[in-house]
């Protein structure tokens, strides 16, 4: 039998580790979960080599999901800007309402081949946990989702739909009762039912494979925006804008081009309401390098390595910690990665659904917002696309309250 | 000094290093070897401890409170190698803490304070190759934990990079859950001892004295920590100590046979 490790020289191990970007990612987890992991890898390798597997997948994300999404010319937000033009890939028009749902029906459908008849998920804004519950309601699968406490106040309409779905939403007030305390009472579940359930984890984040597993999985983003941008405009856009929690949407929107030297590639994280560790979700200028929840990236925290709160006006920006991938993306400059605070963000909903009368997710608003900071001063034959992830409905009464609505 | 177990089955005692202060962990932990325990394990309290159940998170979270930090833990270890030189003494924490305090560092001072060995929740075998070398420069024991889940490769790889002992985790779960002992434990023990003839201790759910002579039949040790920790969380700081030195005779160890 093969060793789990090929060689006594520690130097050889530490180069065969898994699921590695650049420095980051890898496995950092119980040991309880590895042949979990394991396997998944493996089932994972081989639904993607399964003509039949790729087969269902594309025609649930044609008929159910509501694939391709259009990408939208926003004329008269460029004409007001005055600058590049700016398109919008429609990802708020999926199904359930965000680009969630491309991951969720991919794994569910990779959970239902492995015979796993329970799914457990965490959630922060709540949509992918909608989409979880969805996808579950459509396979017949038994789903718990884990929610933190302020989420679940915040993000109420989802809460609702999520159990109108059949869903168990659980409730956790351990720590920052968000996003990150609802993926450690996931795993604290996938540890301890780890033989019956699936983990359907929800952003380009955790131990391998689920980055890389994600990131395919929300790929079919950026493969519709290349081809639809160069439809319309004959050439590929001068930068890809998105917003950047965990990450599953950005590097669903930045990764076809990451070849593509001359298309820059911006993600917009959490600025939050202050430069103060506690106050934002800023990784890339507030962290570094850590290990959180089975992944080795950028991470917010103290002088002693505990993890640091985080704000955002967005639940789903509200992490702290971001996907390994976009860690090396920042660190070999192949990505940019800016933010834009609660402020701005507020700004870029109200002008985005009064100009063109499309209500954006308030993860999605800032990188509208980064759209809207930078287009001014770009030449009118460049072009922006700005991967609007979700749509807004959810967020109302965050607006209501916020805006005097 | 390093880790013994002189009668069968031994005692692991893991406590949360300041909870609920670094004084009363001290003298718990002095009480505790003293009453029959043949290692500590000091907890290094994280802010995010998602292998534990709830008892350890709450102590975790009265530590952090209290501003209890990695050097503090490693200055409480140097008072109890100090005050116990035969006790086992292991550092037992989640990865990123030592990462942040820098791994080479934290070998260095957890070697000084005369730990014996480290015990890292989320670091499995394949992550573990600077780790293992800074561990093997300072000669301290890394103890790495095994799950009845972990196929016999990975079973292999954890007994042949494990040293001092061998933790074998009672079945799939986080830490605290207060049932009866599975068959997994005995299977996982068994299988095991193919790979190594290091002892092999027993956690995760162990809590009374049956489930002590239980583990005696098949495993070298048993560990006790949730239980303990909630003991400790029921008392006043100046009643714990004495109250864990009676929960553990009342484990009837055959070391606490003997010392009477």
């Amino acid at each position: 039998m093969s060793s789990v490790i090929n060689s006594a020289e520690h130097s050889a191990v530490a180069e065969s580790r898994p699921g590695r970007f650049g420095i980051y990612g890898g496995r950092y987890v119980p040991e309880t979960l590895m042949a979990a992991l394991v396997e998944l890898e493996h089932e994972y390798e081989a639904a993607k080599n399964d003509p039949a597997f790729q087969a269902e997948l594309a025609g649930l994300l044609k008929d159910f999901a509501g694939r391709p999404t259009p990408l939208y010319f926003a004329k008269r937000l460029t004409e007001q800007l005055g600058g590049a033009k700016i398109y919008l890939k429609r990802e708020d028009l999926l199904h359930t309402g965000a680009h969630k749902i491309n991951n969720a029906l991919g794994q569910a459908l990779l959970a239902r081949r492995m015979g796993k008849k329970r799914i457990i998920a965490e959630t922060g804004a709540g949509q992918h946990g909608v989409a979880t519950a969805t996808v579950c309601a459509l396979l017949g699968l038994e789903c718990v989702i884990y929610m933190g406490d302020v989420d679940m106040e915040r993000q109420e309409l989802n809460v609702l739909r999520m159990r109108l779905l059949g869903a168990e939403v659980r409730g956790v007030s351990s720590g920052s009762k968000t996003l990150k305390d609802a993926i450690s009472e996931a795993m604290r579940d996938w540890v301890t039912n780890v033989r019956t359930t699936y983990y359907l984890l929800g952003s380009a984040l955790g131990a391998h494979p689920y980055p890389t597993m994600v990131r395919d999985f929300h790929r079919v983003i950026s493969i519709e925006m290349k081809q639809q941008i160069l439809e319309k405009e004959g050439r590929l856009p001068t930068a890809v804008i998105a917003c950047v929690g965990g990450g599953s949407n950005a590097i669903g929107a930045f990764y076809e081009f990451i070849p593509e030297r001359a298309v820059r590639l911006i993600g917009v994280e959490a600025g939050g309401r202050g430069k103060a560790l506690g106050e934002h979700a800023a990784r890339f200028s507030g962290g570094s390098p850590g290990v959180l929840q089975g992944t080795f990236s950028y991470v917010l925290q103290d002088e002693d390595g505990q993890i640091a709160a985080t704000h955002s006006v967005s639940a789903g920006l509200d992490y702290a910690s971001i996907g390994p991938e976009h860690a090396a993306l920042h660190d070999s400059g192949r990505a940019e990665y800016v933010s834009q605070d609660d402020a701005a963000t507020l700004d870029a909903v109200v002008r985005l659904a009064r100009t063109e009368g499309i209500l954006p997710a308030l993860e999605s608003a800032h990188a509208v917002a980064e759209a809207l900071r930078i287009a001014p001063a770009m030449p009118a034959h460049d072009i922006l696309v700005v991967n609007l992830s979700g749509r807004g409905d959810k967020d109302m009464g965050i607006l209501a309250r916020e805006l005097k609505l | 000094m390093a880790i013994h177990f002189d009668h069968k089955p031994g005692l692991v005692v893991y406590l949360t290093a300041g909870d609920p202060s670094l004084e009363a962990t001290r003298a718990i932990a002095l009480e505790a070897i003293d009453a029959g325990a043949d290692v500590i394990e000091l907890g290094v309290p994280f802010s995010d401890p998602l292998a534990d159940g709830p008892v350890i998170q709450r102590a975790s979270e009265r530590a952090l409170a209290r501003g209890t930090r990695l050097k503090d833990v490693l200055g409480l270890a140097r008072e109890i190698r100090a005050a116990r030189p035969s006790a086992g003494l292991v550092i037992f924490s989640y990865f990123n803490p030592i990462l942040h305090y820098g791994l080479a560092r934290f070998a260095d001072d957890a070697a000084a304070a005369g730990a014996d060995g480290v015990l890292v929740t989320d670091i499995i075998v394949e992550e573990a190759g600077e780790y293992l070398a800074e561990m093997e420069r300072v000669g301290l024991a890394p103890i790495f934990l095994a799950a009845p889940t972990s196929p016999d490769d990975r079973l292999e790889a954890i007994a042949t990079h494990s040293r001092g002992f061998v933790y074998a985790i009672s079945r799939t779960s986080i830490t605290g859950k207060q049932q009866s002992l599975t068959t997994d434990a005995a299977a996982l023990v068994a299988r095991i001892r193919r790979w190594t003839t290091l002892p092999v201790a027993v956690g995760f759910g162990i809590s009374n004295a049956e489930h002590v002579a239980q583990v005696a039949e098949f495993a070298d040790a048993a560990v006790i920590g949730s239980a303990i920790v909630e003991l400790i969380e029921r008392s006043t700081p100046e009643a714990s100590p004495g109250a864990v030195a009676r929960f553990i005779k009342g484990l009837h160890l055959p070391q606490a046979e003997l010392a009477r």
